[in-house]
């Protein structure tokens, strides 16, 4: 055969080869709904269930919010399937969730500790997407574990909706296409705090921060220093304090001759119950300063914490995201499915958590499929209501949730062993909102 | 003025904790000659020692709490508070104090149990196995209080006449300014009579001057057929109690938790290392030098002429000190240097 016919027949085979290709793949690109179906990761479509993952510190300085955020994950998968109560199903709209899991598939799920570390957090999550298949990954209640696992939902294309993170960079700076979060935020602490603390407190204050070093600690001490500071109270002193430091003392003895008259603890979990526990040890809420009572502040407060925290957290002002004791239906509803559940009403990490997961499964039956993309779009720039936080919307610049914020105060005389935060204020979206710009950051590209 | 008397007493207070670790390492690295591991694991165990006379002392009856109306929801009373009133609410409060009535026993058989069952098949060993065999047992001693306990940090408080502050200030014609806590206070001076009682035991009893000869001279000592190996595995038992001691009257300052020995473990071999390998009293004094150290490093005024200063002070200081004085503050020639 001379050179030409070889290179003929080369030709042909190649001509054949596409125009086979083409022919195969025309009916699925043309009558297949969901044709980007066989291309995505972990596409559950030809299974009979889905698999999401839940991403929680059962270990580590915020286990107990991660114990309750499994708890949550698994009352949602329950309601999801059609199992249960229904819980907050039923007062969610606009919903097209069925009650037969999601897409007609059974929820099934894996569960990880992320040990309240960045890297444990991003090896379990990566686990779960490669070994166990998940098509989402949810949890988390750390702000460091938060960025680090929204930047390996960006990197493998997986859906990750945040859990309980409170730092600003988790939508600003490192907001993410792939990254969703429903819990506020430091910045919206700080706006709904201060005219508080100004009628509590008055302008004229010396303030100490103490705070968690690392990401959460920073953007929360930067923005609650940002919101007093302008009601014209003076900062003395911001020290960081390490994650997990167990004994604060050496931290706290400092605060007693430093002039000042506030300390504001920028701390959470267990970190938080021993340093306010170790601050009312040290006598600090006895004491008289600047012809003022000395004043302890706890930008973001739980109910987990103030359980740990005992006595101490008495009397003792923070915001929250949501509380148990809300009057509205869907919380109603919540707390009983959750209480009947597990004999205690959820905490907020429970809450935010469960809240995710429906509305991930939600907006996966908005966009009629589970290809991340689509269902990133259908997320972005929803608004319902009915989950227990008022009319909210996922802001589609920056992935975060917009809605009431509430400030707290540690009951004096709890009627109940739950009962230890009451509601002070429910302050309006209108005010806690901020310009999509702020902080910076890009979502990064839709296809991963 | 008073910001150097708040960090000595800061310093003071977790120099004893230091200490009382540092004493029981170097009482079994002295005797025994084990690099014991698992110590900081002991500590804890102390701490749960607190936590269990707590759950006992609150054992309660059920009863259903009608202000919960979302959910069935129970609330606890203690059986002593139904039996006893005010007196039962009084005796659950000293919960921690009489803890230690349960810890000296637990820990001292849990002493024994551990040299007799693992640790004296290691003797003969490089000290690279006696590590890797005390590390493991600590895992395991952790793993054994989270499955029982829950990973999560249980409060346990001090009795209420001492969980406010002294005004130390009035007491020494400073400001009021100086207050610290009362727990605090009491914590030092029980470490101060717990290293007392020990090297009391060691100089004044026969037991303790048989056990101090057989630090010195183990073989010697043997040849008079005193059975030291006996001996020893008491001592491993003391030091255990030692630990156990220390943990559970720490535990209103640190709320216990599984994990909370590691964080002392690595302190208190450096402070063993400083005191000096196989000294007691290089152990104590080490003990308190660096928890004050560390306590003047926090301070605000240091840490803005040197950032971070105050994590890693205990270190700098223990390269300081083994460049100039390799076996430590008060080690002996000998030891460890084979």
């Amino acid at each position: 055969m001379s050179a030409f016919d070889e290179d003929n027949d080369r030709r042909k085979v190649l001509k054949a080869g596409l125009a086979l290709g083409a022919g195969l793949a025309a009916p699925s690109l043309i009558y297949t709904r969901n044709a980007w179906a066989a291309n995505f990761r972990n596409d559950p479509t030809a299974k009979k269930t889905v698999m999401l993952g839940f991403n929680v510190p059962l270990t580590g300085a915020y286990a107990d919010e991660g114990a309750d955020e499994l708890r949550a994950f698994k009352l949602a998968v329950k309601h999801l399937n059609g199992e249960g109560d229904g819980g907050m199903m039923k007062t969610f709209k606009p919903s097209k969730l069925t009650g037969k899991g999601i897409l007609g598939k059974k929820v099934e799920y894996v569960s990880g500790d992320d040990q309240t570390k960045a890297d444990a957090a991003r090896a379990s999550a990566k686990r779960m997407i490669e070994k166990d298949g998940v098509i989402m990954f949810s949890g988390g209640s750390s702000s460091a574990t938060a960025v680090a696992c929204q930047a390996l939902a960006q990197e493998m294309g997986i859906v990750f909706m945040n859990g309980l993170t409170h730092s600003n960079d988790t939508t600003m700076k490192d907001r993410r296409r792939y990254g969703f979060r429903h819990f506020f935020n430091a910045y919206m602490s700080g706006q709904a705090l201060a005219p508080i603390l100004k009628d509590e407190f008055g302008r004229d204050r010396q303030a100490y921060h103490l705070t968690a070093d690392y990401t959460w600690g920073w953007t929360q001490e930067e923005s609650i220093k940002a919101a007093t500071e302008k009601l014209g109270w003076k900062t003395v002193k911001a020290v960081r304090t390490p994650l997990g430091a167990g004994d604060f003392s050496q931290y706290l003895t400092p605060v007693l001759n430093s002039g000042a008259d506030i300390l504001i603890l920028n701390h959470y979990g267990k970190d938080m119950v021993n340093s306010l526990t170790q601050a009312v040890q040290f006598g600090m809420r006895d004491k008289q300063v600047n012809g003022k009572r000395f004043e302890i502040v706890v930008p973001l407060y739980s109910r987990l914490m103030v359980q740990g925290a005992g006595e101490a957290a008495k009397g003792i002002l923070g915001t929250a995201n949501w509380h148990w004791t809300l009057e509205d239906e869907a919380t109603k509803v919540f707390a009983k499915s959750f209480g009947n559940e597990y004999g205690a009403p959820p905490s907020q990490a429970a809450h935010t958590c469960y809240v995710q997961a429906l509305l991930y499964a939600n907006a996966c039956e908005m966009a009629g499929t589970f290809y991340p993309p689509e269902v990133i779009k259908a997320l972005e720039g929803f608004k319902f209501d009915g989950m227990g936080n008022g009319p909210t919307e996922y802001r589609a610049g920056d992935h975060q949730c917009f809605k009431e914020v509430l400030v707290m105060r540690g009951v004096q005389k709890p009627s109940n062993k739950f009962s230890l935060l009451e509601v002070v204020k429910v302050v309006p979206r209108s005010q806690v909102e901020y310009p999509v710009t702020m902080g910076g950051g890009e979502l990064g590209p839709y296809k991963a | 003025m008073d910001a150097v008397v708040l960090q000595l007493l800061n310093g003071l207070d977790k120099g004893g904790a230091y200490a009382l670790i540092a004493l029981g390492l170097t009482l079994i690295f002295g005797t025994l000659g084990v690099v014991n591991f698992a110590h900081g694991a002991l500590f804890m165990i102390g701490g749960f020692c607190a936590v269990t006379m707590q759950k006992l002392l609150t054992l309660s009856k059920k009863v259903k709490d009608e202000s919960v109306t979302f959910f069935d929801s129970y609330t606890e009373v203690p059986y002593l508070r139904l039996w006893l009133g005010d007196a039962g609410e009084r005796i659950i409060d000293y919960a921690v104090p009489l803890s230690i009535l349960l810890a000296i026993p637990v820990m001292l058989l849990l002493g024994v149990a551990i040299e007799r069952g693992l640790i004296r098949h290691f003797y003969r060993r490089p000290h690279a196995d006696q590590i890797l065999v005390t590390f493991g047992l600590a895992i395991v001693l952790q793993e054994i209080v989270k499955a029982s306990f829950g990973a999560n940090p249980i409060p346990t408080p001090a009795p209420a006449i001492v969980a406010g502050s002294a005004a130390v200030g009035s007491w020494i014609g400073l400001s009021d300014v100086v207050s610290y806590p009362w727990w605090r206070l009491v914590y030092f001076l029980f470490s101060l009579a717990v290293i007392g009682a020990v090297f009391a035991f060691l100089r004044f009893t026969t037991f303790g001057m048989v056990v101090r000869a057989g630090m010195r001279d183990r073989e010697t000592v043997g040849l008079f057929g005193i059975d030291i190996e006996r001996r020893f595995t008491i001592v491993f038992g003391i030091a255990v109690v030692v630990a156990g001691l220390a943990g559970a009257m720490y535990t209103p300052i640190l709320s216990p938790d599984y994990h909370m020995g590691m964080e002392f473990l690595v302190l208190s071999f450096v402070v063993v290392v400083v005191g000096g390998m196989g000294s007691l009293e290089g152990a104590v004094a080490a003990g308190f030098l660096l928890g004050i150290l560390q306590s003047f490093a926090s301070m605000n005024e240091v840490k803005s002429l040197i950032p971070g200063i105050d994590q890693i002070i205990i270190y700098m200081v223990a390269v300081a000190i083994l460049l100039v004085r390799p076996r430590g503050l008060m080690g002996r020639t000998g030891v460890m240097e084979t």
